[in-house]
């Protein structure tokens, strides 16, 4: 705490005027004790002696003239051994914590250690005594859950420093000293194994920052085929209400090729966040083969917490992200969802009367907006190691309208675009990815070339099917049909995915490769039928068997007895076959 | 004993302002006119300027009236005697019975912590087949009926209200028409559901800031005694209405609106009132049930839009009928599969079916031909509605399924219908 102090003037919402004696800094964290309690805020807005504060609380209760302090300090969270499997609220509280000590309900001025302090690490030097570190050099490691978990010289030590002692390897807490380092001035400092980080400032310990080019597996179809997400990339996923944005944020948050996932749930249902709790400890790790918990670490800030620790959240979860990432690990983030956040900067602006942009938004929105999924990024380390922070974002846009404020500044920033459509989950077409409204400017599992001339089916099958419900399908020429008939049954058996299915749920990459290289035969054959129904009903047939082979487990017998089967099937029909179609075949072999 | 301020500063619609110092935010005062007294409650601080939102409303408050401070926020009192009585929004009897002033509860208490809830498990009967069978109430969910003024909203709420399994029933009305309030009323005496009930009431006569006070209250109360163990069904009517009141206090206090003049809290406001819908794990339960009137018939209005997003599913109340399409509860996967083998395979399969049925009818309407399919389909989808889809059918789930197999046998073939035929050899009607 400084010595700066204050008292309550004003109190309109969650906005709290102070009057201070002292100086104070912009985001400074305060605490307004009212009957004892202290209530946790953020100072928002200086204007001279008065100051503007967002408590991460209910307001009710507090009075004209309640005493204020002051802590010197940004609003920070706790890095060291520990994050994974843990459940934060906004403002890094462990909720399970809490739960022990208040019960049911989330008491407001209870704020608990992030960290497990009696956690006993088994701590291997690395650094040795005379040695020259900086800022997030490595000095020594702890084996977190299926990682080697590197502690650092605290990103907040901006000098160079001498090793002066360093602990022999034993069993350490987060509170105790490992290290001490000496800068140059002589002027020691003891370090341990955690350290606090403030969470609105960017951590950059790396050399540079990379381009983002491996994809991010999340062995979803239309994702990794059609629109992919490279690790370091950003993604975002609008969507209507009820168009399944949640579900497949949990897919991915299950299926991902990274090694940790941050999942951010923001100002969303509770009800969401407990299917993940109770089913993530039993559920495992097929990289790990321990349990999915001890890869993931949820923030979970959901609607009826308190508003502006749902601003605090998303940046709580992206600096544990870049945490990790400094390890020289792939970092996942899912924030579900950001509309979500940024409705919370609206609540607040509205209360600081600033100018209202559209639909009331503040006139920051696009750059706060930026500024959150510029924190993702593939890196290079300082000893030549890379890791990455993924950003994936769904967003809520009001009634559906991807117009809307919050959509358009996030298509600005991202790399990939997954527009869930209201149509295709009436039509229970899941994930209700738009395939004609989506795009991604990262490079997938397969050839740009390839994947395009596939998409042009879709494209003109959709074509056709909006003439034929004008002209009727004794209009349609049965070219036309069949081009129609090829992009429903990449659409039926490619672009949709069964996530309650064991072994659809999540497709390898090897498969999605065999799989497409299929599709590709069948979309680019022409074939011989008499009418339209014959081929209608062909299809239909088709359909069923790679919809029951999507089902049978990769590489078994039954497996490649269902793909000789198919393949039997088609060749009894097929009249030739597109050049480019096959030199896609051929490139997938 | 707390001073009294006898100068009001301001006066703004519902909204007075007096000079007062050692008021704490949410505190609650009591403004004392010539035609009575009134609570009030306070919505801002700034300095010495108190603002009060006035429940009984600002017409005809002079700036010489008297204004209290309790040293209380707005408390509500609880306890079993609230069974089968009926208030105002502000916590006083409406029916003739005694006002209530022990053992008091504070409302809009804090949130449960996300890591204390359960994964829903049991369902509610309500008797309703578009509701049992094919979108189930799940114990803990939270639906809103989505619905256009004029369809029947209130009496599907009483309904409900009637035959849900549940413990207790808490009415909040927001915004009532007083003939929806003696409806509500009657309609649970003659039930003999009026003594498992607790109404607050907050009809169109009355003053707006009380209909904000209701969902708080309501939903208060009903944690209470799902903290003393019992399942509560909390039904809300209109939450459009209580979104509007607080639009107009909002404008009043001159904040910033976001889309169509609603403020830019909307969707916390709401969520932090749907939010309370929770399973205690070793308690009771509240589940929520609330109707949201669309302003011409658009989903994408603020209310509903938010609404959506908050909740678990929404009904939809459409010609006299819960639709089938646009309808959902998220929650039946979690239920609906111990209930009968076959409960999922009746669900979709009724419903694939009633698609083609409107397909039906459309071609039919632009005057195609039918063919023999198309015949079978009007019959089913004729039956369907009226057997099935009718608010007035009571029968329980069991007898809705087996219901819906006799519908689907007066219609088809079995294999016309696509359903396994594992559970066709099973529950199939033998012909007579």
């Amino acid at each position: 705490m400084t010595n700066t102090t204050g008292a309550v003037t004003g109190v309109n919402g969650n906005m709290v005027s102070v009057r201070v004696k002292g100086a104070v800094s912009m985001n400074e964290v305060a605490f307004i004790i009212v009957a004892g309690k202290h209530l946790k805020a953020e100072i928002i807005r200086v204007q001279g002696d008065t100051v503007q504060t967002q408590v991460f609380e209910m307001t009710k209760g507090i009075r004209v003239g309640d005493p204020v302090e002051f802590s010197g300090e940004m609003l920070a969270v706790e890095l060291g051994p520990g994050l994974l499997g843990k459940i934060y609220d906004g403002l890094q509280n462990p909720l399970p914590e809490v739960a022990k000590q208040t019960g049911y309900f989330l008491e407001p001025g209870v704020y608990l250690e992030a960290l497990t302090r009696s956690t006993k690490w088994a701590w291997t030097p690395v650094a040795s005594a005379g040695a020259r570190v900086e800022r997030a050099d490595v000095l020594g490691t702890v084996p977190e859950a299926a990682f080697v978990h590197q502690v650092m010289v605290p990103f907040t030590m901006f000098d160079t420093y001498t090793v002066k002692s360093i602990k022999p390897a034993g069993e350490y807490t987060i509170t105790e000293e490992v290290a001490v380092l000496e800068d140059g001035a002589g002027k020691s400092f003891p370090v341990t194994m955690m350290f606090e980080w403030p969470v609105k400032r960017a951590i950059d310990c790396y050399a540079e920052r990379l381009k983002p080019v491996e994809p991010m597996v999340t062995k979803n179809r239309i994702i990794d085929t059609f629109f992919p997400v490279a690790k370091g990339g950003t993604y975002c996923i609008p969507g209507p209400f009820g168009a399944g944005k949640t579900v497949l944020q949990q897919v991915t948050s299950r299926n991902a090729d990274v090694d940790i996932v941050i999942i951010a749930a923001c100002g969303e249902r509770a009800g969401e966040v407990v299917e993940t709790l109770k089913e993530f400890p039993e559920l495992i790790d097929p990289r790990t083969g321990k349990s999915l918990m001890e890869r993931t670490i949820i923030v979970c800030n959901t609607s009826s917490m308190p508003v502006a620790a749902r601003e605090a959240s998303v940046y709580t979860a992206v600096t544990m992200a870049e945490y990790y990432r400094q390890m020289g690990l792939d970092v996942l983030l899912l924030a579900d969802s950001t509309s979500r956040w940024a409705q919370a900067m609206r609540e607040m602006s509205g209360r600081l009367e600033e100018i209202p942009g559209e639909e009331a938004f503040p006139a920051y929105l696009e750059s706060v907006i930026a500024g959150f999924y510029e924190r993702a990024g593939i890196v290079r380390l300082r000893d030549g190691r890379t890791g990455s922070v993924t950003i994936g974002g769904t967003v809520s846009p009001a009634g559906g309208n991807f117009e809307e404020p919050v959509t358009q500044a996030t298509l600005k920033v991202v790399g990939a675009f997954h527009g869930l459509s209201r149509e295709r989950s009436d039509a229970r077409k899941y994930p209700a990815i738009h395939p004609l409204e989506s795009w991604s400017k990262y490079r997938g599992l397969m050839a740009v070339d390839s994947v395009a001339w596939a998409h042009r089916y879709l494209e003109r099958g959709a074509e056709v099917g909006q003439m034929m419900k004008v002209v009727g399908e004794e209009g349609t020429s049965i070219d036309d049909f069949l081009w129609y008939l090829k992009s429903e049954l990449l659409d039926a058996v490619y672009l949709q995915q069964n996530s309650f299915d064991v072994v659809d749920a999540s497709v390898s990459p090897e498969r999605q490769q065999a799989m497409f290289s299929r599709i590709v035969r069948v979309l680019g054959s022409s074939f011989d039928f008499k009418d339209k129904d014959a081929a209608r009903s062909w299809f239909n047939q088709l359909r069923q068997r790679y919809l029951d082979i999507n089902g049978i487990e990769w590489d078994t017998d039954a497996f490649r007895k269902a793909d000789a089967d198919i393949k039997a099937f088609i060749d009894e029909r097929v009249t030739g076959l597109d050049k480019k179609a096959a030199r896609i075949i051929e490139s997938l072999e | 004993m707390k001073k009294v301020y006898s100068r009001i500063e301001s006066i703004k619609g519902n909204v007075i302002s007096v000079r007062a110092t050692d008021v704490a935010y949410g505190e609650l005062a009591q403004v004392t006119t010539r035609f009575g007294v009134s609570l009030a409650e306070v919505n801002r601080l700034s300095d010495d300027i108190v603002s009060l939102q006035v429940f009984a409303g600002g017409r005809g408050i002079s700036t010489g009236d008297e204004v209290r401070f309790l040293g209380n926020p707005m408390r509500v009192a609880f306890g079993d005697e609230l069974m089968g009585r009926i208030f105002t929004g502000s916590g006083e009897p409406r029916d003739k019975g005694p006002a209530l002033h022990e053992n008091l509860i504070p409302i809009g208490g804090p949130s449960v912590n996300p890591v204390n809830r359960i994964i829903p498990r049991e369902m509610i009967r309500t008797g309703i087949p578009m509701i049992d069978l094919f979108n189930t109430l799940v114990k803990s969910q939270k639906l809103p009926i989505f619905s256009v003024s004029g369809e029947p909203y209130n009496e599907l709420l009483a309904r409900i209200a009637m035959q849900a399994e549940v413990d207790l029933i808490v009415l909040g009305g927001m915004g009532l028409k007083y003939d929806d309030y003696l409806f509500f009323k009657d309609t649970l005496e003659e039930g003999g559901s009026l003594q498992k009930t607790i109404m607050f009431v907050h009809t169109a006569a009355d003053p707006v800031v009380e209909c904000l006070m209701v969902p708080d209250i309501a939903l208060a109360v009903a944690e209470r005694f799902a903290l003393k163990g019992l399942n509560v069904l909390v039904l809300l009517t209109d939450m459009t209405n209580f979104a509007d009141a607080m639009k107009e206090i909002a404008i009043t206090q001159e904040q910033v609106p976001s889309n169509r003049g609603y403020p830019g809290d909307l969707y916390s406001q709401l969520a932090s009132r749907y939010e309370k819908a929770v399973d205690f794990a070793d308690s009771g339960s509240i589940t929520i049930l609330a109707v949201t009137t669309m302003p011409g018939d658009d989903v994408t209005h603020p209310v509903p839009d938010n609404t959506g997003y908050i909740t678990e599913g929404q009904f939809y109340l459409k010609g006299g009928r819960i639709e089938p399409f646009g309808s959902l509860s998220r929650l039946k996967q979690q239920v609906n599969g111990k209930t009968r083998a076959d409960h999922r395979a009746i669900m979709d399969g009724m419903i694939k079916l009633f698609a083609a049925y409107r397909d039906t009818l459309e071609k039919k309407s632009m005057g195609f031909q039918m063919s023999a399919w198309d015949q079978k389909l009007l019959k089913y989808g004729d039956l369907f509605e009226k057997e099935m889809m009718d608010l007035s059918v009571n029968i329980p789930l069991e007898g809705a399924l087996d219901k819906g197999w006799e519908i689907l046998a007066a219609c088809f073939e079995p294999q016309e219908t696509g359903l396994q035929t594992k559970l066709i050899d099973q529950f199939w009607p033998k012909k007579v």
